[in-house]
């Protein structure tokens, strides 16, 4: 399995993650190596088995749908790069 | 007093021998003296230290004490700790203040442990050698020119170099294991859903585990107390009531069934490590356990299904950095799409950057049945085994890791040679078992673990094990010359 460098930016840009243009060939490298060695799992038939999701199979737990929590707006703020009237501010998106 | 373990640390306090506040400068002394070898904290807290300190004296002289009021513990820093930084050894959260307790902080708090401070580690937990972390790597006591291990690195270098009696770490595909093997202490991985997850940030969310590294099993056993239960704001938590795990540890071990895998001791691993399994596994025979070889005909897909399956989650949590709401943002970003891009391009580190990007990758269109379905399905097969071999025997014992520490550099340009460190640890996460490092000898003058793994929800018989062993061996007593 060998990743091009288009590939790469493809998953780059899915990912959201910038990466300079001189380090490409190296993701792409790395990226490959590893996608080989996890290939090893398709030499078993697997047709039979069931995924395992959750070690005990346990199921998702429900709750009642009742408010648990109080607003901490202000705090959770706090470590925002930049709010404004309790907004987080982004660069505009609509012109 | 800093070699003393936190069983005994705890009988003085209980004895009024010496007080909290005495051991707390004594460790906060140590930290100031050692770490700047070790570079193992990333965040000294001694101001609540303090605070912490002299409740937990009130709380003895009142006599409303637990086994660990008063004694002295750090946090792997990926544990959310209220008003402390917690950065997950990220640039990403380099300037993140928690604004809540994770529920195991919130549990040493209850009984009155005292918090020395946060401790490095490799990058949200992804590494195997504390390389990876921004706050740059932690050394090994026992070598400064070797890697501690990881990702619990920090945790299992504090603790071999006796500046903290016991630290917490984290465990996903054996980042509690192999650093307690390469430092030489002793490190708990419980049952998947043991302990609770909620306020642990997020790697790969069906894996990560947490757990208790002390230098004894019977330290790891009084840690393991105060973190385990179910915790209703942890989705995977397990609902069943907790057993006292100090209990059983004197039981004798007359019966007790070891099975070796043969997959375990095959091409790849030292032979002086293999020579010195071997002869903790005689030292048992002697205690009155039996010893038959078994076989888990699927370990050697478990790194393959393992660099799937955590990549995949990993992508999914790691999304939540957005350089939005928290964490690291960019200058001046031109667009959205900017901001997202160059926040997280800027925020991770390589090794964290190859394993969203592998994620994204294998989670993408068209990808998900070949890649994630295939893995959780090989997964059931490993789990398979493991129930295969426990029919049959009560342990399992193998080597914790292939090598000792190796040293800086040695593998970081290699991101496969880094996995291959973890070849023995992997299989437990993706079944969700529990398994312990114990330390078992010495080879190139560095510590060497040996792994016990046990069935679903056996930590009580794991420790029960490990201790007999550390009852009649001293490994666990070996100091690094520099910090005895």
């Amino acid at each position: 399995m060998s990743l091009s460098t288009k590939e790469v930016n493809k998953i780059a840009w899915l990912g959201r993650i910038a990466i300079d243009d001189d380090k490409i060939e190296a993701y792409a490298h790395d990226l490959s190596g590893i996608l080989d060695f996890v290939e090893q799992m398709s030499a078993l038939d697997t047709s039979s088995v069931l995924p395992m999701a959750h070690p005990m199979d346990q199921a998702q737990r429900l709750r009642a749908d009742q408010v648990t929590e109080d607003n901490q707006r202000e705090l959770f703020q706090d470590n925002a790069p930049s709010v404004e009237a309790g907004l987080f501010l982004v660069p505009k998106v609509i012109e | 007093m800093h070699n003393k373990t936190i069983a005994e640390l705890s009988r003085g306090l209980q004895q009024r021998h010496f007080s909290s506040l005495e051991l707390t400068e004594l460790f906060l002394n140590r930290i100031e003296e050692h770490n700047e070898k070790l570079n193992a904290f990333i965040t000294v807290t001694a101001e609540l230290a303090w605070e912490q300190a002299k409740q937990a004296d009130l709380r003895l002289s009142s006599g409303q004490s637990n086994a660990l009021t008063g004694i002295p513990i750090a946090q792997k820093d990926i544990f959310c700790t209220q008003g402390v930084r917690t950065s997950c050894g990220s640039k990403m959260l380099d300037n993140f203040t928690s604004p809540y307790n994770a529920t195991v902080v919130e549990r040493f708090n209850q009984v009155g442990a005292v918090m020395l401070g946060k401790l490095n580690m490799d990058e949200f937990a992804m590494g195997s050698s504390n390389e990876t972390s921004y706050y740059g790597p932690v050394k090994n006591p026992w070598d400064v020119g070797t890697v501690p291990g990881g990702s619990s690195g920090g945790s299992a270098a504090a603790v071999a170099s006796r500046i903290v009696p016991g630290a917490t770490g984290t465990d996903t595909g054996g980042s509690i294991r192999q650093p307690a093997a390469f430092c030489g202490i002793t490190g708990l991985k419980p049952t998947y859903g043991l302990v609770s997850r909620w306020g642990m940030i997020a790697f790969a969310s069906s894996l990560d585990q947490g757990g208790p590294m002390a230098r004894t099993a019977e330290d790891c056993a009084l840690m393991l107390q105060t973190m385990a239960g179910f915790d209703e704001k942890d989705s995977t938590s397990v609902n069943r009531p907790v057993e006292d795990f100090s209990a059983t540890l004197n039981e004798r071990l007359a019966g007790l069934k070891i099975g070796l895998p043969k997959e375990f001791f095959g091409e790849g691993l030292d032979p002086e490590i293999a020579t010195l399994i071997h002869e903790a596994v005689a030292d048992y025979v002697k205690l009155g356990a039996t010893v038959k070889e078994i076989s888990l005909p699927n370990m050697n897909l478990s790194a393959p299904a393992y660099y799937v399956v955590a990549p995949a989650e990993c992508s999914s949590n790691l999304a939540r950095f957005d350089g939005v709401r928290y964490g690291y943002r960019c200058q001046n970003p031109k667009d959205l799409h900017d901001l997202y891009t160059r926040s997280r391009g800027e925020g991770f580190g390589a090794e964290v950057k190859r394993r969203i990007l592998i994620g994204t990758y294998v989670l993408s269109a068209g990808y998900y049945d070949a890649y994630y379905l295939k893995a959780q399905k090989i997964r059931r097969l490993i789990s398979d085994d493991f129930k295969r071999a426990f029919q049959e025997v009560d342990v399992i014992m193998g080597p914790t890791s292939p090598s000792v520490a190796f040293r800086f550099g040695e593998k970081s340009a290699d991101p496969i040679a880094m996995y291959l460190s973890d070849i023995y640890t992997i299989a437990l996460n993706l079944a969700g078992l529990p398994g312990m490092s114990i330390p078992v000898g010495f080879s190139k003058n560095l510590p060497v673990g040996m792994q016990i793994i046990g069935n679903y929800f056996s930590e009580s018989r794991l420790l029960n094990v490990a201790h007999q062993y550390q009852l009649v061996t001293d490994w666990h007593h070996k100091a690094p010359a520099q910090f005895v």
